[in-house]
């Protein structure tokens, strides 16, 4: 965290300043040299949402040094790594000090092994080879290694609301215009309203055409999953537009309903679509690092150039690989062992959020998502969600995420994870219960 | 579309050619190399006709910048040549001395620590999940007093990474596509590269092989491999390598000092890269903040890749002083600060528990007894070619060893010594037009395999 120089978070009514900028008169007599501030950066209205949650979390701490706070704020895994995955990964890095095992460079792709792993356990029956699997860092870094490879000639659409990478790392490559102030939008970006009212899907028809199109599901933060049908209708749009689908599915895993895991599920997708994951939240490698993106090979820009190629291109000039350590650990999750290990993981979060749900719905609040992903969506209706977070920190000590952070049409809404410690989920739930009864 | 999908699945594994030319789908052209210092030899994407009328096409218009790049990054090209020389001669006991890759072990103070914390990670007291962005901040203190003590960088102006390539782009991300840059000629290509893709330069233009928009820092032995800043336009970023990829040489504390004097009359801002600090055997100066008034005017990237031996584990850190502004007075660490909270995640816990160890007392002394023993490679390299009559530059501060072939296209000697001695070199021109004439002899190899390879130099050029 760059404590040592807060920043405030901007919400529609303003409790704290808005993102400092330096006026001549803070620091007259400091050098400065003639290479003129990104204009893209000057956009950014606020700092990036989760690095102000942390904030507020230690300002809290701060305040109140006694009480035991409970972060159901920022998704972080808590539970430990399973044993054949952490010894892989230990063995793997002993290795590295041994004359036979020792191993520099990796391809910067990936592992050939962790690449058919890849894409033998999620995209079985899908046609994606390990060829078309790029393993990454995780999936924040790859969304803006996808942005560099498109430019800043693209125009994008995005859910809303949403995880806010996408929208951060567009006005930063500089494809969008500044910030409206009334409603936190950023110019030149097509917002795909998600209410409940329409399924959490949006209503196509009145989506204007956009270069690229970025959905995550299972939906972070609302926690829906898309149907079947859902994805049909964004596929079809995608192709009737000539766009290209950048897909998350990191929470894939959490779909307890049989919606699809994949968008390559949908028969034309790999036309059109581009998939980003990670092993953050299947195998509680947050800290880690480890994700993949699938760039199919028919995927093609209007003049006929692949994608991938110019992916494979940014792959190898802006990025190294991702550690060889992780991809060890990687590929443990993936084996049989393993993958029933860290499913259980899964299972737990899971868990979590049935309580979580139970929990809201004994207070009489509405709360959405929870069945097909680790978060969810409980609505205050006529609220403004950043006063709703401050009233739940202040008052039972539990960060959550406040609703416009993911956009504006996040703005009576809160996020609560539902990754914790079993016991954290259920002293959580009390305290809920001691406020909202 | 088939004959685009095999080139594609043959050219996009780890061992093979990601080197497709990107501007050209219809033309074919030889892969053997003959045009002076142009490094050519492409395997290009074919689409025929009829296959480009059937296959869905969407109507994204690919980045322009992608298309300007002449060829594919320089590394994966070496290896795709390498491969193929094996692929040609099973028998044939080929030697990387090519891309810098390093090869000894990591010391066991280091991958025990990396070991240990990812046995804590199975622990419910030891798991930690998301770390923050800029690094663990034990790591980013021991960097700060290890390499900065004295200089004025503290722990807060270390933002830990997964890599110096990593960082490149990045900064170039934070930089954005209107400014104007320089760099060394010759010069590790990243540099380059990253520049097009973010969209600061203009098309190469091949009659003198730069990109448009980038001034080109020469650096010969004529001129002791540090430029003529006189006749240096102004540029808003200068990328400086010191000690030098790929000629080995480390500027001098005069040289530096000209250097910042330089970026604080034009008001730019210097991308020193230190990469390869720890070889510098002189009293070259380490890391640019030991120039007085470099804070205002420079950022710093390093990595643990070649001190560490962790090319594969992934580590690396940028320094940012708090000193350093824009024109408006905004700070530069602070615009760094959000990058590297929206388009990065941190290195990898389990890197970082290792680079704690390198940065211990053990560790330290355990990396220089590595780069001492690439550094006793980088001298017999040296002393075989002293003898055989070259002129050899570098190799002195840097494991890197820079052979002049005057009036040979570089691509040229690169295959003859490919062909002849199953040595796999780095031809000068793939790191600019300044290169050419000149073969970058890496020296990261086990012993017996650099013996081996200045046996056969020696059979070869005797």
């Amino acid at each position: 965290m760059y404590t040592s120089l807060a920043f405030s978070f901007m919400p529609y009514k303003t409790i704290l300043s808005p993102r400092a900028s330096i006026t001549t008169q803070d620091n007259k007599n400091v050098y400065r040299t003639k290479v003129s501030r990104n204009p893209t950066m000057e956009k950014l209205q606020y700092n990036y949402l989760f690095p102000e949650i942390s904030e507020r979390e230690a300002q809290h701490a701060k305040k109140y040094p006694n009480a035991k706070i409970i972060s159901l704020g920022i998704g972080d895994t808590t539970e430990p790594l399973p044993d054949v995955v952490a010894s892989s990964m230990a063995n793997y890095a002993y290795s590295l000090s041994t004359r036979t095992g020792y191993r520099g460079y990796g391809a910067e792709q990936g592992s050939k092994d962790l690449r058919k792993a890849i894409a033998e356990t999620f995209y079985k029956d899908m046609g994606i080879q390990g060829a078309e699997v790029f393993v990454s860092d995780g999936a924040q870094c790859d969304i803006s290694r996808l942005q560099m490879l498109f430019g800043s000639n693209m125009s994008i659409a995005v859910q809303d609301p949403i995880f806010p990478a996408y929208i951060d790392s567009s006005v930063i490559i500089g494809q969008t215009g500044d910030v409206e102030q009334g409603s936190g939008r950023y110019q030149n970006i097509e917002y795909m309203r998600c209410d409940p009212h329409h399924n959490f899907f949006p209503d196509l028809s009145k989506t204007a055409r956009t270069d690229i199109i970025f959905f995550c599901s299972p939906n972070n933060p609302t926690g829906h999953a898309a149907s079947w049908e859902q994805l049909e209708q964004l596929v079809k749009l995608a192709q009737e537009n000539g766009s290209i689908i950048v897909y998350d599915s990191a929470y894939a895993v959490y779909i307890t309903d049989g919606s699809p895991r994949s968008i390559y599920e949908i028969p034309g997708a790999k036309k059109v679509a581009i998939e980003v994951s990670s092993f953050s939240k299947i195998a509680g490698f947050t800290g880690v690092r480890l994700g993949w993106t699938v760039v199919p090979k028919e995927l093609l820009y209007s003049n006929g150039f692949p994608v991938i190629n110019d992916f494979n291109r940014i792959i190898c000039t802006c990025f190294n690989g991702a550690s060889r350590i992780a991809q060890a650990g990687g590929l443990a999750s993936l084996s049989s062992e393993g993958f029933k290990s860290v499913m259980s993981l899964v299972d737990y979060y899971k868990s979590n959020a049935e309580i979580l749900l139970e929990t809201f719905e004994s207070l009489g609040l509405k709360a959405y998502g929870g069945v097909n992903a680790p978060y969810l969506w409980v609505h205050f209706p006529g609220s403004n969600s950043w006063d709703v977070f401050n009233e739940i920190l202040e008052k039972t000590h539990i960060i959550t995420v406040p609703g416009s952070g993911f956009g504006p049409a996040g703005k009576e809404y809160i996020r609560v994870t539902a990754f914790g410690h079993r016991e954290n989920i259920l002293e959580a739930s009390d305290r809920l219960r001691s406020l909202l009864l | 579309m088939s004959a685009i999908h095999q080139n594609v699945s043959t050219s996009l594994s780890a061992s093979t050619s990601t080197f497709l030319s990107h501007n050209n789908l219809k033309s074919l052209r030889p892969s053997h190399v003959s045009v002076a210092g142009r490094m050519s030899a492409v395997v290009k994407c074919v689409a025929t006709p009829s296959a480009e009328k059937t296959a869905y096409k969407t109507d994204v218009a690919r980045n322009e910048n992608l298309a300007k790049l002449q060829a594919g990054y320089l590394f994966p090209e070496i290896a795709r040549r390498r491969n193929a020389h094996i692929a040609k001669n099973p028998d044939a006991k080929v030697i990387s001395l090519g891309i810098g890759d390093t090869t000894e072990p990591i010391p066991e103070v280091i991958t025990s620590a990396m070991s240990k914390r990812s046995e804590v990670l199975s622990t419910v007291s030891g798991y930690s999940g998301y770390g923050a962005e800029q690094g663990e901040q034990k790591l980013r203190a021991a960097i700060a007093s290890t390499y900065y003590a004295g200089l004025g960088i503290e722990e807060n102006d270390i933002f830990v990474s997964d890599g110096a390539k990593s960082d490149i782009s990045r900064l170039q991300v934070l930089f954005g596509s209107n400014v104007t840059m320089a760099v060394q000629d010759p010069s590790y290509p990243a540099y380059v590269d990253s520049s097009v893709i973010l969209g600061q330069t203009g098309l190469f233009q091949t009659d003198v092989e730069k990109y448009a928009n980038i001034e080109y820092m020469r650096c010969t032995p004529e001129n002791g491999f540090f430029p003529d800043l006189s006749t240096v336009r102004r540029t808003d970023i200068i990328f400086f390598c010191s000690p030098n990829n790929p000629t080995g040489s480390a500027a001098s504390r005069e040289q530096l000092t000209k250097l910042v004097q330089f970026a604080k009359e034009n008001g730019s801002i210097i991308v020193y890269d230190s990469a390869y600090a720890m070889y510098v055997s002189d009293d070259s100066p380490r890391s640019i903040f030991e120039i007085p008034g470099a804070r205002e005017v420079a950022l710093e990237v390093s990595s643990f890749s070649k001190y560490a031996g962790f090319t594969g584990v992934r580590l690396g850190w940028t320094a940012i002083p708090k000193e350093l502004h824009y024109s408006d007075g905004f700070p530069v660490a602070k615009d760094f600060n959000r990058i590297v909270c929206t388009c990065f995640n941190g290195a990898s816990n389990i890197a970082q528990a290792g680079g704690l160890a390198c940065v211990s007392p053990e560790g330290i002394k355990a990396m220089h007894e590595v780069v001492g023993f690439y550094k006793e490679n980088t001298a017999i390299i040296v002393d075989t070619f002293n003898s055989l009559g070259f002129k050899v530059y570098g190799g002195k501060n840097a494991p890197y060893v820079w052979v002049h072939f005057p009036g040979r296209s570089s691509w040229d000697v690169f295959s003859e010594i490919l062909e002849k001695t199953h040595v796999v070199t780095t031809p000068g021109s793939g790191f600019g037009p300044g290169g050419e004439g000149f073969v970058r002899v890496s020296a990261f190899g086990h012993r017996e395999n650099v013996l081996e390879a200045c046996r056969r130099f020696k059979e070869l050029y005797k």
